[in-house]
């Protein structure tokens, strides 16, 4: 890799640039514990990392991003507010044979703060763009704050929104979920062949006919999901035009004014999106005042959607033809809950890629 | 030398000779019946005998030039495995389906959107993701990857994969099955969208192995 002394000076220069707009910067272990990330990213993150065992530790995992243990590092012993930075490599694995690497540097900063949400979004993307200016990579944002809480509002049970929050990192099984729940999709032959099984008894009495309880999911398990499924065959279909709003927020593409106005219209409608939308204002204002056009900054709602699922607001990217992203990042709030045990701050930060940096000017 | 590769033992070895015998290529094993090592009767092709979980690797390496061994396992094995080897024929045995099989009890469940439903409520209510044993890593996660399915991890099973949810080291499973039997007397039942794979026996090409020799040697066992 003759280009990797070119490579480090760049990530050099941005990690000095991070630390000049404010960031503390931190150290992140190489060799992590593996548990936290898998329960974290599940069966996905082993695709993609390498996991080794320890004799002593168990299994363990090269870094395979940086944010998990910044994120731990501030919840267990953080300033607040709070904003680092840090310069290094993350191995991912590739299944593909080409040149993508699996080793490569990241040079990140990330803001733990909970005065004004809106400003952090601005502070880092324009921090980004600023970084970037003159980079030959297409800028684009998206808020998955405002898929979330489209479905929040929906019309269905809690349970049908469970099911669709739960999926709304997997664009395809989302809209699949999506079809069947508003009807656009008909009842799939082998759950009305179910359905109709379990009409002719108890639960109890229907295990028991089909075979012998083995394994650790028990007969209340099964008993409380066929409950679930026989309420979810009475309940009604997500009215048409609620769902036709959704569909058309999940393809929403346009200049960010624009969708912005796009969104504003069709709130009536859907009313659980105004605070999420609201939000979105604020942060456009936010990225005006720091001097980003965002009269021509392209707005994808879905962006962010198929990634490692623990964007849930702002998220955007610095894309560049033919290779990945030169830059990518958002907000993860739920993430810092989930890794605070019981504490949580919002938080909002981004990754450079030297490496791509490099490439694309060259 | 060419060098064909050829499973060590059992069923898959006898026919993998029929198979090459019958075109004219004749395969016999060796010395004692215990002794891993076999003789082809033709000039300049060596036969080697491999575990059939080692030829893809061994394909892929170029370490041997064609190879015998399931479709499933080079799928499982290579990344991009049509990148790194190329089917030569199908030997018509060895006809095995990888599918995801649950326990039969399992009444709310017959598909893959159950699999998942029932995943996300086991994972809250035990504290961790439903397990699914298998050998069959990269095929069984792309698998669910592609359908949606969350909340699951896998468990590496390298034998007797049918006991681990007996065993309760595992709540599903994905293996290889012929005829079913051995799921339903382990009370098993097969998802009835879960056919990952309908693998069979096959002759491999080593992407590395481009010699003339080898052309003339595929000419004649096609009976060209």
């Amino acid at each position: 890799m003759t280009q990797k002394p070119a490579i480090r000076a760049e990530g050099a220069r941005l990690f000095a640039a991070f630390q000049a707009a404010g960031a503390v910067p931190v150290e992140a272990d190489i060799l992590l514990p593996a548990e936290t990330l898998l329960d974290l990213y599940g069966e996905d993150i082993r695709a993609r990392a390498y996991v080794t065992t320890d004799p002593l530790q168990g299994e363990m995992m090269l870094r395979p991003d940086f944010t998990v243990p910044v994120v731990q590092a501030h919840m267990a012993h953080g300033a607040d507010p709070a904003r680092y930075c840090y310069l290094g490599e993350v191995f991912r694995k590739q299944e593909h044979l080409g040149n993508r690497p699996s080793e490569y540097l990241q040079v990140g900063f990330e803001v733990f703060d909970r005065a004004a949400p809106a400003e952090a979004d601005a502070e880092v993307f324009a921090l980004f763009a600023g970084l970037l200016d003159g980079v030959r990579a297409r800028p684009v944002m998206g808020d998955i704050g405002i898929l979330m809480a489209a479905v929040q509002g929906l019309d269905t049970t809690a349970r049908r929104k469970a099911a669709l929050l739960r999926h709304i990192w997997r664009p395809g099984r989302f809209r699949q979920l999506l079809d069947r729940f508003s009807g656009r999709a008909a009842v799939p032959e082998a759950r009305a062949a179910l359905l109709e099984r379990l009409a002719t008894g108890t639960p109890e009495a229907l295990i028991s006919a089909a075979g012998p309880m083995i394994g650790m999911r028990a007969v209340e398990d099964i008993a409380e999901r066929a409950a679930a499924l026989i309420e979810d065959a009475g309940t009604k279909p997500i009215a048409a035009p609620e769902a036709a709003l959704l569909y058309d927020l999940l393809g929403l593409q346009a200049p960010a004014e624009a969708a912005l106005a796009h969104l504003r219209g069709i709130t009536f409608m859907l009313p659980s999106i105004a605070p999420a939308v609201d939000n979105f204002a604020a942060r456009l204002e936010a990225l005006r005042a720091r001097g980003v056009d965002v009269a021509r900054l392209p707005f994808q709602a879905g962006l962010g959607r198929t990634t490692m699922e623990y964007y849930d607001g702002f998220t955007f990217s610095f894309d560049v033809e033919g290779l990945p992203a030169v830059a990518s990042g958002g907000r993860y709030d739920a993430l810092t809950a989930v890794l605070g045990q019981g504490r949580s701050i919002p938080a909002v930060g981004g990754v450079i890629r030297p490496e791509v940096l490099v490439q694309v000017r060259a | 030398m060419i060098k064909i590769g050829v499973p060590s033992k059992g069923r898959l070895m006898e026919q993998t000779f029929e198979w090459f015998s019958a075109r004219g290529l004749k395969m016999q094993k060796s010395g004692s019946e215990r002794e891993y090592s076999g003789h082809v009767a033709a000039e300049g092709v060596e036969l080697v005998l491999l575990s059939a979980g080692e030829i893809p690797r061994e394909l892929a390496a170029g370490r041997i030039d064609l190879g015998v061994t399931g479709s499933d396992l080079v799928r499982d094995k290579l990344a991009d495995w049509q990148v790194q080897v190329s089917e030569v024929a199908a030997l018509g045995f060895g006809h095995a389906d990888l599918i995801i099989a649950v326990p039969a009890a399992w009444i709310d469940v017959d598909t893959l959107d159950d699999l998942d439903a029932a995943a996300a409520a086991f994972r809250v209510r035990h504290g961790h993701r439903l397990r699914i044993a298998t050998k069959y890593h990269r095929l069984v996660r792309d698998f669910l990857t592609a359908y949606g399915v969350a909340d699951y991890q896998l468990v590496d099973s390298q034998g007797a994969t049918e006991a681990t949810v007996k065993n309760l080291t595992a709540e599903a499973i994905a293996d290889i099955t012929s005829s079913g039997e051995t799921l339903r007397a382990n009370h098993l039942k097969v998802l009835s969208d879960s056919l990952i794979l309908q693998s069979q026996a096959m002759l491999f090409r080593s992407a590395l192995s481009t010699s003339a020799e080898v052309d003339a040697l595929l000419r004649r066992l096609s009976g060209g």
